[in-house]
């Protein structure tokens, strides 16, 4: 049986076929798991109940009771949590952290009994696009091993490029789920912010935060986000998305030639997205050239939000409740010297460079001519993709503008 | 450049415990980020709406709250045991921490 170009579509239909097994179909990927994870450092750890789940499946299917993702094999990224079990953000301040509840998200995966194989490498509390920043290693692109995977959720993106996986959790804020889907050749989906609860989520930007699925296919990652979606009562920030009801015609995409005629786009990417655009032309799609007149202040309007957001949401690491306590019984410590240490000592570098520049962008004095501008800003961006989206179906740009770099440690 | 002791005021108001050299590199990043970052100032309001009202959108418009009819709490005890396993410190069921006085 061919499993290296399956997909959960394929899957799906083999097992409720009994063409295979749920054990023959996982096994597959915990063999890819054991001759390459240390290898590309994607999994940080393995479930010990795996052939416990297989069982529960495999009963399901057997019951006639499969859904969509019964017996599929999933990685979930390190910061989502599940109950009893660890996770760690990739960060040395929650390194023997185990989570005591367990992530919508997730939730709905084990509901139908998805198999949910283990948690997988990110940059530390998603902070990073190549996982450069985990605390536990770099990430090798399985294309390329020389390169990184992608970040934030370079695990989640390589583990499903690598067949150790056959779909994946990650999350996004600014980017995370689709730069390193991008860059290890994969099919990664950003919802809507809301469509996914970010219940159980490590808080990074709360404004941005979604969890979203990579797979190899379109249909693949819209059966697993048919599957996570949906309000939920733990997040009221989630809401009931509705796709737009499709029209049987022709559609319209918008490109927005202005951002791609600057500097900074390799050449290769230029030459990939104009062939992806004749292709899409020969399928009887319009293209309509679009502005986007603000969209060049969204690296500055994120670059103020994202940290200022961090620094909110990274206090929690504090050495109290959970999580990495330094020198918490010895006598000589005081209270502050136990948060100062603590996050000095657990938090990477990035994580806090971000609470810090964040701190500053807070501070009196700087709130509003930076975070108050920067939310001008993002309100005017959001409203020019509004008025974009009333001339066009959909906008297309390149995901991102060079490919995967070399990795610059291990 | 922002002052080594900018960036200490900072780190204490994080409660980040950071070393000399790191304030160093800080000082250089810090401002490298924020030079790009002070470009958002190119963004008129007025292009978007007057300031008191892109204020209020901002404060009113989008966002609202969700609340819950206050009933059915959660039994005391609940989660109590895998909370109290996380604990760094405890004595009994009792959170332990450094004396604060």
């Amino acid at each position: 049986m061919e499993f290296e170009k399956l997909t959960i579509k394929k899957a799906r239909e083999l097992l409720d076929n009994k063409k295979i097994s749920v054990k023959e179909l996982v096994d597959f990927y915990l063999k890819n798991i054991e001759d390459q994870n240390k290898n590309l450092n994607v999994f940080l750890e393995v479930y010990k109940d795996v052939a416990e789940q297989i069982k529960e499946a495999q009963a399901m299917i057997d019951e006639g009771k499969a859904e969509a993702l019964t017996g599929i094999p999933i990685a979930i990224k390190d910061n989502i949590l599940i109950k009893g079990k660890k996770a760690s953000g990739a960060s040395k301040i929650l390194e023997n952290y185990t989570a005591t509840y367990t992530a919508t998200a997730t939730q709905k995966l084990i509901d139908q009994k998805a198999i949910i194989l283990g948690r997988v490498n990110m940059d530390e509390f998603a902070m990073g696009s190549s996982t450069e920043n985990s605390a536990f290693g770099v990430t090798k692109n399985p294309s390329d091993h020389s390169r990184v995977a992608g970040g934030s959720s370079g695990g989640s993106a390589a583990s499903v490029a690598s067949n150790m996986a056959l779909g994946a959790l990650g999350s996004d804020t600014g980017g995370s789920i689709r730069e390193p889907a991008s860059f290890c050749g994969m099919v990664g989906l950003k919802p809507t912010y809301g469509a996914v609860s970010r219940y159980g989520l490590m808080a990074m930007g709360s404004s941005l935060d979604i969890i979203g699925p990579i797979t190899k296919t379109v249909t693949d990652a819209e059966m697993v986000f048919n599957v996570i979606k949906g309000q939920d009562k733990m997040d009221s920030t989630s809401i009931d998305f509705q796709a737009p009801s499709s029209k049987p015609q022709a559609k319209t995409i918008g490109v927005p030639y202005h951002i791609l005629d600057q500097e900074g786009i390799s050449d290769e990417v230029k030459k990939n997205f104009e062939e992806a655009v004749k292709k899409i032309k020969g399928l009887g799609f319009e293209i309509k050239d679009i502005k986007l007149p603000n969209i060049d202040k969204s690296l500055a309007a994120y670059y103020i939000i994202m940290p200022a957001e961090v620094s909110s949401n990274m206090a929690r690491y504090d050495g109290i409740k959970y999580g990495l306590s330094v020198d918490k019984s010895s006598p000589d410590i005081k209270l502050l010297d136990v948060y100062k240490k603590t996050r000095g000592q657990g938090f990477g570098p990035e994580v806090r460079r971000r609470i810090i520049l964040g701190t500053y962008i807070l501070s009196a004095g700087y709130y509003d001519a930076y975070y108050g501008k920067a939310m001008m800003a993002r309100q005017k961006i959001r409203s020019e993709f509004t008025e974009a989206f009333e001339k066009v179906d959909a906008i297309l740009t390149p995901t991102t503008p060079y490919p995967a770099w070399k990795k610059r440690k291990n | 450049m922002i002052s080594k002791e900018e960036i200490k005021k900072l780190a204490d108001l994080a409660r980040i415990e950071i070393g000399e050299e790191e304030i160093e590199s800080l000082r250089g990043e810090m401002d490298d980020i924020l030079e790009y970052v002070k470009s958002i100032q190119r963004f008129h309001s007025d292009e978007a709406l007057p300031k008191a009202e892109a204020e209020e959108e901002l404060l009113t418009g989008q966002l609202h709250n969700v609340m819950r009819k206050d009933e059915n709490p959660t039994e005391a005890g609940t989660h109590s045991k895998e909370l109290i396993a996380e604990f760094p410190e405890k004595e009994k069921e009792y959170l332990k921490v450094k004396k604060i006085l």
